[in-house]
């Protein structure tokens, strides 16, 4: 099988590897580089499992391919935490229930914080149109758009106090 | 899956790549989805990503888009504002951020919303088909898009219409985004106050979007008023081709078809 190298900037840090050619990024995220936070769902962009944050847009990496990664920034729902603490966002998933399985959760979080590295205080129009390309099955979507606005209000807090 | 990347240089090139069973890689939706489903796609893979194709490019009154600019670049471009609704309709923000122009044109239905716009639009398909480029009229080309499967589409480009003159409606059935049941575009410029040149396209009525040119007959030279809107949503599913799937049955979408254009109608009015 033909290998072929890539090279991105995962979580922060520059990575190079050899992929198999053709690869998607969601294949080389969890098959080679072992980040298992990117969900494989319908492999068909239907879902937002596999969600991502490329060079700051939101994108399906089931349907990305690997090597068009090479020198761009992509930010996976490992790269959210800062020295072992959570972010705004993981913190209130968590604290607002709005995890049940978790299956879908690492897509919603990733697709919510390109909404608010946007727009620091979204509408909840704003966060539904944020999460629609991603379906939830079991927790429902009232407390994750409930936990997504928060969020934002938990970082407009801090902006104002830092 | 193992497949090689080949970046083509410049758009003349694309052609005899494909000649030799390769495929485009747009913004990845419908292909690398194929790819995935263990679909025969050819291979090497064309990426065009270095062709430039990702401008949009407005003089005048005229509108030009590479084929490679995305659903999400026309949703944040302020010229082309009342292009918002359709491009805002099509998959949640990732798929968006990937969905290109060129690829909404080959997508089959009940997909394409965008091509649905563009039919409306009397948009041309700019495309190489490898010993020159060329224009042609989209509805040309989606009622040959088989034939020409191996031209390269670089872009398309239309008028600039009065934001009053275009109306766009999706109906789905999950909100707030999902694939088609019917999808309606109309261009309908006024003249002293009645109707000239109207143009009225449907999506997922028919494998690609189509003009539903008995509604667009029955509105020439009249006054939008219930009579007419009547008259036009009476004969809009005439002709079309619709097909059953997990979204609707073609029955279902015939039977709606009228009283969506109706409203549309009724709103432009």
């Amino acid at each position: 099988m033909t290998k072929v190298a890539v090279q991105f900037t995962l979580n922060g840090q520059e990575q190079s590897e050899f992929i198999e050619g053709g690869s998607t990024l969601l294949a080389a995220l969890r098959g080679k580089l072992g980040l298992y936070s990117t969900k494989a769902g319908c492999h068909q962009g239907t879902c937002g499992a596999c969600t991502v944050i490329i060079d700051g847009e939101p994108r399906l990496s089931c349907l990305t391919l690997a090597e068009r990664c090479t020198g761009k920034e992509v930010t996976t729902l490992e790269g959210l935490t800062s020295n072992g603490a959570l972010h705004p966002l993981q913190q209130a998933f968590m604290e607002g229930f709005a995890a049940q399985c978790g299956f879908c959760t690492p897509g919603m979080i990733l697709a919510a914080k390109t909404l608010l590295d946007r727009n620091p205080s979204p509408s909840r129009d704003d966060v539904i149109d944020a999460i629609s390309g991603n379906i939830c099955r079991c927790t429902g979507y009232e407390p994750i758009i409930s936990a997504v606005l928060t969020a934002a209000e938990q970082l407009r807090g801090k902006k104002k106090n830092a | 899956m193992t497949a090689t990347l080949l970046a083509a240089k410049q758009p003349r090139a694309v052609p005899g790549l494909q000649a030799k069973g390769g495929t485009v890689i747009a913004g990845g939706t419908l292909a690398v989805a194929g790819l995935n489903y263990g679909d025969k796609i050819g291979n090497p893979l064309i990426i065009v990503d270095g062709l430039g194709l990702d401008r949009i490019e407005v003089k005048g009154k005229k509108a030009t888009l590479g084929a490679l600019v995305t659903m999400a670049s026309i949703a944040r471009d302020r010229r082309l504002k009342f292009l918002h609704p359709v491009a805002n309709s099509i998959g949640g923000p990732a798929v968006r951020a990937m969905a290109t122009i060129g690829g909404n044109l080959f997508a089959p239905a009940p997909y394409g919303d965008m091509a649905v716009a563009l039919v409306a639009l009397d948009a041309e398909v700019a495309l190489h088909d490898g010993k020159a480029a060329r224009k042609l009229p989209l509805e040309t080309f989606l009622a040959q898009r088989k034939k020409l499967a191996r031209a390269f589409v670089t872009g398309v480009s239309f008028a600039l219409p009065e934001a009053r003159d275009f109306r766009y409606t999706k109906i789905i059935r999950r909100k707030p985004v999902s694939a088609s049941v019917v999808t309606i575009a109309a261009l309908l410029p006024r003249k002293a106050g009645k109707i000239k040149s109207a143009r009225i396209a449907l999506g997922a009525m028919a494998p690609h979007a189509v003009r539903a040119r008995k509604a667009e007959l029955a509105l020439e030279g009249k006054a939008l008023d219930k009579m007419s809107i009547e008259a036009a949503a009476k004969v809009v599913a005439e002709g079309t081709a619709p097909a059953d799937d997990a979204y609707a049955t073609a029955w279902y979408r015939r039977e709606i078809a009228p009283v969506h254009l109706k409203r549309l109608l009724g709103e432009a009015a």
